[in-house]
């Protein structure tokens, strides 16, 4: 598949959800910020290309698993930004009814298998997932999300290498953002290209400008084909950037200016809806009423969110088994 | 009845819970294609059920344990084979935070059904790193249910109950107990018994023993040695530290005013603390002296067979605690 054959109702699909994403966590860091919400975020703005181009590739019936900053898989999967919203605002209707929030959200009728507060936890779930799905041969696709971080833990390794053996219907995600909570890549990784590492497994291994989703999309759908016709597993390494610190409150003074100005000018939203001006999909016109309608659609799930009441004290004692 | 070993009967439980429930399968090192378990433990099972659904995995006790949590949460019922309980400690992220922690962190939206198999307890001079009970270590994470069966009877009527439990379970096979060969009574017929139901091993009016795991056997030896004393022992046997059956407990210590509490562990910090907590909480009006913990030292298991008989507590030991006891 080419890029060229993304047709214009998906180029407006992809640049929605980005765009979804993005306010959903401009909103939130506010709501952070004025204290309205417990614990801590990490937030995914930046990054949407990613989330995006990847879970456009997959049906509903298909599984992922995330991360601690995993807001944007989850929207980008289909997730409910206000069951979402309200998670995270600790309340009742929120999707774990209160007890998971930010880094703990999952929809396992839509295939979310959860964001993880774990660095590289959700690699080997997302392997059985897949094990699973070929077990009962459903012909799903687990795709796993994590960033260059969980790519040096020993998960990544052992997980990847079950997946090979068993040729499992699986997706590697290296969404790598350059920082692992603080600290550059280049200090703990030797390779260039974390794809790379797929060579010592025997899988395809690629490196995609994460900032540019049709990219993504492109190459999520030959990892995703490929997976679901038997032939196993791909690592797909998606380079991007992180606008925000690693949670809120991170100041990120270790992050160069220069550096900061120069993803400034690769913002993954700017790219599409440029591209999509220049091809006369939309508008600038048009580009606005989708963002007014979406920040509308946030401030509803915020509404919502805190409408909602708090789980009575006594609820903490439900649902620790079946 | 008949006569199964304990290692027969828990390759029996898996075989019928297999043939019974296509989504049961088992993931483990050196359990299939190359070799039936370091112990014989899988026999027969890939012979039978072949490479799809008894699987060897690489060393890679994460990933395994990991894909179990991942295929359980998406409708499979895999059995996870860790070889010796010590080496629970390195998937211990998907035990502690992920199979124990994601259904409740999900708001009850998930089910886990999830076993674990391991080899745990010593006795055989497998020294520190290869012997280890751990139901004390265990027993404080919420969401976890810890299956220490004593007999070949309790071994394949717990594990068929913990295979088809909609929770994580983590199930003990005794090596000692493997490697007995001793042969026990298994009824004949189809049976399950129930996760959380304590088994009274011998019935007593004078004192009550609680054992866990192969202390067990210990302890009957004791009951025996405590009888021609003219000492009539209850020994209490939870065979499942979570769910605990408190009440079997607690209507004996009630009844005896005395208790030993037995396990294969450190004293510090042990399961027999936990039980000792319980009964002071619940029944201490009801004691008539101190309860009395009989356990491992306060040390990782040691390798020499002198030093390794010194740690683990026999019969003498539990005997000696209960006349401390009656005599005051």
């Amino acid at each position: 598949m080419t890029a060229l054959e993304v047709d214009k109702d998906l180029m407006t699909k992809l640049l929605e959800k980005m765009i979804l994403i993005r306010r959903f966590e401009e909103r939130t860091k506010k709501a952070f910020a004025d204290g309205e919400m417990p614990g801590f975020v990490h937030l995914y703005a930046g990054e949407e290309a990613v989330a995006v181009g990847c879970c456009s590739a997959l049906e509903t019936r298909d599984y992922i698993t995330s991360t601690h900053r995993g807001h944007g898989h989850l929207i980008a999967k289909g997730g409910d930004i206000k069951l979402m919203m309200a998670e995270l605002f600790g309340k009742k209707t929120g999707y774990c009814k209160g007890k998971g929030g930010s880094m703990h959200i999952a929809d396992i009728n839509i295939g979310i298998l959860g964001a993880n507060g774990i660095v590289g936890a959700g690699i080997p779930i997302a392997v059985g997932a897949a094990l699973s799905a070929k077990l009962r041969k459903t012909d799903q696709v687990a795709i796993s999300f994590f960033g260059d971080g969980a790519s040096n833990s020993s998960r990544f390794h052992g997980s990847i290498n079950l997946a090979a053996i068993w040729e499992l219907p699986a997706v590697f995600i290296i969404e790598n953002n350059q920082y692992a909570e603080k600290t550059n890549i280049k200090l703990t990784a030797k390779v260039k290209n974390l794809s790379e590492r797929a060579k010592a497994y025997g899988i395809p291994g690629v490196t995609v400008n994460g900032n540019d989703v049709l990219e993504v999309y492109t190459e999520a759908c030959n990892a995703v084909e490929r997976a679901r016709e038997g032939k196993g597993p791909t690592l797909l390494e998606c380079k991007t950037y992180r606008t925000y610190g690693h949670d809120e409150g991170d100041m990120q003074t270790y992050k160069p200016k220069q550096e900061v100005e120069y993803w400034k000018g690769m913002d993954p939203i700017i790219i599409l809806k440029n591209k999509m001006i220049n091809s006369e999909v939309i508008d600038e016109e048009r580009y606005l009423e989708i963002d007014r309608a979406i920040i509308n659609r946030i401030e509803e799930a915020v509404k919502f969110a805190k409408d909602s009441p708090f789980p009575l004290p006594e609820e903490a004692l439900e649902d620790v088994y079946a | 009845m008949k006569k199964l070993t304990y290692r027969e009967a828990i390759i029996e439980a898996m075989d019928e819970e297999m043939s019974r429930d296509p989504n049961v399968f088992i993931m483990g090192e050196d359990i299939g294609e190359y070799w039936e378990g370091p112990f014989n433990e899988y026999a027969g099972l890939w012979q039978k059920y072949g490479s799809e659904r008894i699987r060897d995995t690489p060393i890679s006790e994460e990933a395994f344990v990991g894909a179990a949590v991942g295929a359980a949460i998406t409708g499979m019922r895999p059995i996870a084979n860790v070889m010796f309980a010590n080496f629970l400690t390195v998937p211990m992220d998907e035990i502690f935070n992920q199979m124990t922690k994601l259904r409740y962190m999900n708001g009850g939206k998930m089910k886990i059904p999830l076993t674990i198999i391991s080899l745990s307890g010593g006795g055989i001079g497998a020294a520190a790193q290869h012997s280890v009970c751990m139901e004390g270590l265990l027993n404080s994470i919420p969401g976890l249910k810890i299956v220490s069966p004593a007999t070949p009877k309790d071994a394949k009527g717990l594990l068929k109950s913990a295979i088809r439990d909609d929770n994580p379970v983590i199930f003990f096979q005794n090596l000692a107990l493997i490697l007995s060969g001793k042969k026990g009574d298994v009824p004949e017929e189809e049976y399950l018994i129930p996760l959380g139901k304590a088994d009274v091993k011998s019935v007593g009016e004078d004192i009550t023993i609680i054992a866990v795991g192969n202390m067990v056997n210990t302890s009957l030896k004791a009951v025996e040695l405590l009888r021609d004393m003219g000492v009539s022992a209850e020994l209490i046997d939870p065979r499942t530290v979570a769910p605990l059956d408190k009440t079997t407990i607690l209507e004996s210590v009630k009844k005896t005013g005395k208790v030993v509490i037995t396990a294969e562990e450190p004293k510090t910090g042990g399961i027999a603390g936990e039980i000792s907590a319980i009964i002071a909480e619940e029944a201490i009006e009801y004691l008539e002296g101190p309860v009395k913990r009989v356990c491992g030292l306060d040390t990782p298991i040691p390798f020499s067979p002198g030093l390794e008989k010194f740690w683990i507590p026999d019969e003498e030991d539990i005997v000696r605690a209960v006349k401390e006891l009656i005599e005051g």
